[in-house]
């Protein structure tokens, strides 16, 4: 029994070795107070903290390209998929030898991403609203928006592309049958990603307490001035997380819109391949793709850990 | 005080009748909250509204304020029916402030912006105006030194101190305080009293439920004592607190006094 005495004091909390500062016993629970969440490396460990995990890291990337390298097929694939000179014309392009530029199109993408991204943040807004209502007149567009989320979240994107894409010409109509594949693209991802979105929105509005609504309304505020002024930036300010999350998934979904012949980057790459043989256009692509979603990767990680940070130390807004 | 602008414009006296309540009855559900409910408060009257929790206080202002809707009974302010379901929600609520437990100031925006977003949006008035205005009465509740903070930065008295110019700042002709003072720390009691002490003596009508014994003996002209939905015993605050006679009164104070709450 002897040996089961704890050589060091023992935070009475927490049941772990208690903390010292400057050689006095920190009050109990002191992890807790410090606890700024899970860190990349501990913070005290300093210089052999940083050797340690380049170390780790060096080991782990090198044992990966050692099974990369070592696969009977690694020949093979390294010429299919990391050509450097397929690479750089597929990434260049080239009209005459009947493939496009990979580099050129992702352009196509940005643009339909910028494009269904606000008219997505709009639309969603407009079905969460209405979602959200609770007068009696609104009770049939209410079932409807309810039906829209119902619908385009259970089918698959890709088809909703298809049955824009080539329904809606097939339709004939003046003026909406006549659009570029381009924008049937986007309207597919628009009325797709809408009914995600607005899902995100609702949980958002629902977030803002009831308290707010009430005090709002008591000082003579309209319900739409309410709405306007005092719900809605604080469900905002509440999404903007897994409203970022949804539209680093929307940069590489427009990707889709090339299967009805638009020609943005995955299908660039898609025609370099058949054309050439060398499927290192999509490595290009990928390589593209990711050059714009880390980005806002990184952000998103960026703003909630500022969120985090701002709760634990109380906010200050 | 001149004449002064009713719930639908109309000119009412500064004397008289400010608020008449007649057989109120609100439910949730099947939960009987407000049992018939009939009471007056005259303009310049300050009456505290003591009971257990539950006995419906709160949602009895609530109901004032058209923040609930009634079941059945009828709410006149200044002599104008305002459960009417033709009158405009939002042109009541202008002439009777509220101040809830929890303070429920707008987290998003700072002490000024709170102050002044009502009478912007409501009243119209030039933005610039309005925090003049609002600037003068957080000046006069000590406040003004925190004009450009969140709310969060402030404490809990401050917050109600904040909410309380919130509601003033529409120049509301009653004000309905919602046991302001239950969720602050004891220290932080007496500046948020003090407060509603300088409105009473400045003729504001209030409508007070409160824990506060002490308070309600010093400052109301009236007590109303609350059990289950009902006004058991009204009285001013000499009598109820000294000989009530109604025995469900004269037991609720004793728990009270047992409590050391007086």
């Amino acid at each position: 029994m002897e040996q089961n005495q704890p050589s060091e004091p023992v935070d009475p909390l927490l049941g772990l070795p208690a903390r010292t500062v400057g050689g006095q016993l920190a009050p109990p629970g002191a992890y807790l107070a410090t606890g700024r969440g899970p860190r990349l490396f501990s913070p005290g460990g300093g210089r052999r903290a940083t050797v340690v995990s380049s170390v780790s890291t060096i080991v782990v990337l090198g044992i990966l390209v050692a099974i990369f390298l070592l696969a009977p097929g690694a020949r093979a694939v390294e010429h299919a998929f990391f050509s450097p000179t397929d690479m750089w014309r597929s990434f260049i392009g080239n009209p005459k030898q009947g493939y496009y530029s990979v580099g050129g199109a992702i352009w196509l993408n940005i643009r339909m991403f910028l494009v269904a991204e606000v008219l997505i943040l709009a639309l969603a807004l407009l079905v969460a609203l209405i979602r959200q209502s609770t007068g009696p007149a609104l009770f049939p567009i209410r079932i409807l928006a309810t039906g829209y989320v119902d619908f385009f979240r259970g089918v698959p994107l890709i088809l909703v592309i298809f049955a824009l894409g080539l329904g809606v010409p097939a339709l004939s109509l003046p003026f909406v049958s006549s659009q570029s594949d381009a924008v049937y693209g986007v309207a597919a991802l628009v009325v797709s990603y809408s009914a995600y979105v607005s899902e995100v929105y609702r949980a958002g509005l629902n977030s803002v307490h009831q308290s707010q609504v009430a005090a709002a309304r008591s000082l003579g505020l309209s319900h739409g001035t309410s709405l306007r002024y005092v719900v809605l930036p604080q469900a905002v300010r509440n999404i903007i997380p897994p409203l970022l999350n949804d539209f680093i998934s929307l940069q590489k979904d427009t990707a889709l819109v090339g299967t009805l012949g638009v020609i943005e980057a995955n299908k660039a790459a898609d025609i370099y391949s058949e054309t050439v043989f060398n499927f290192s256009s999509f490595t290009v692509a990928a390589i593209l793709f990711l050059i714009l979603t880390i980005p806002l990767a990184r952000f998103t990680d960026r703003l909630i850990e500022r969120d985090r940070r701002r709760r634990l130390a109380g906010g200050t807004r | 005080m001149t004449a002064q602008a009713g719930p639908l414009g109309q000119a009412v006296p500064s004397t008289g009748e400010a608020l008449r309540i007649d057989g109120l009855h609100k439910s949730f559900g099947s939960n009987e909250v407000l049992r018939g409910i009939s009471m007056s408060v005259a303009s310049h009257e300050v009456i505290c509204l003591i009971g257990a929790s539950g006995s419906g206080k709160s949602t009895l202002l609530r109901c004032i304020n058209l923040l609930e809707q009634i079941n059945s009974g009828r709410i006149s302010l200044f002599g104008q029916d305002i459960t009417d379901p033709r009158v405009d929600a939002n042109l009541v609520r202008r002439q009777i402030g509220i101040v809830f437990q929890s303070f429920n100031l707008f987290p998003h925006m700072t002490v000024l912006r709170n102050v002044t977003l009502a009478p912007t949006k409501v009243l119209k008035t030039p933005s610039a105006r309005a925090a003049d205005e609002a600037r003068a009465l957080l000046d006069r509740f000590g406040l003004i030194d925190k004009v450009d903070d969140y709310p969060d930065r402030l404490s809990g008295g401050q917050q109600q101190r904040v909410a309380i110019v919130r509601a003033l700042a529409m120049q509301p002709q009653i004000m309905l305080l919602d046991e302001v003072t239950s969720a602050l720390d004891p220290e932080l009691v007496a500046e948020v009293l003090e407060v509603i002490t300088e409105l009473a003596s400045g003729g504001m009508t209030m409508l007070i439920a409160t824990h506060e014994m002490g308070f309600a003996r010093d400052i109301a002209h009236r007590v109303c004592f609350l059990e289950e939905g009902r006004i058991i015993e009204e009285a001013p605050p000499g009598e109820l607190f000294t000989s009530p006679k109604d025995e469900r009164t004269r037991r609720f104070l004793r728990r009270i006094v047992d409590a050391k709450r007086l």
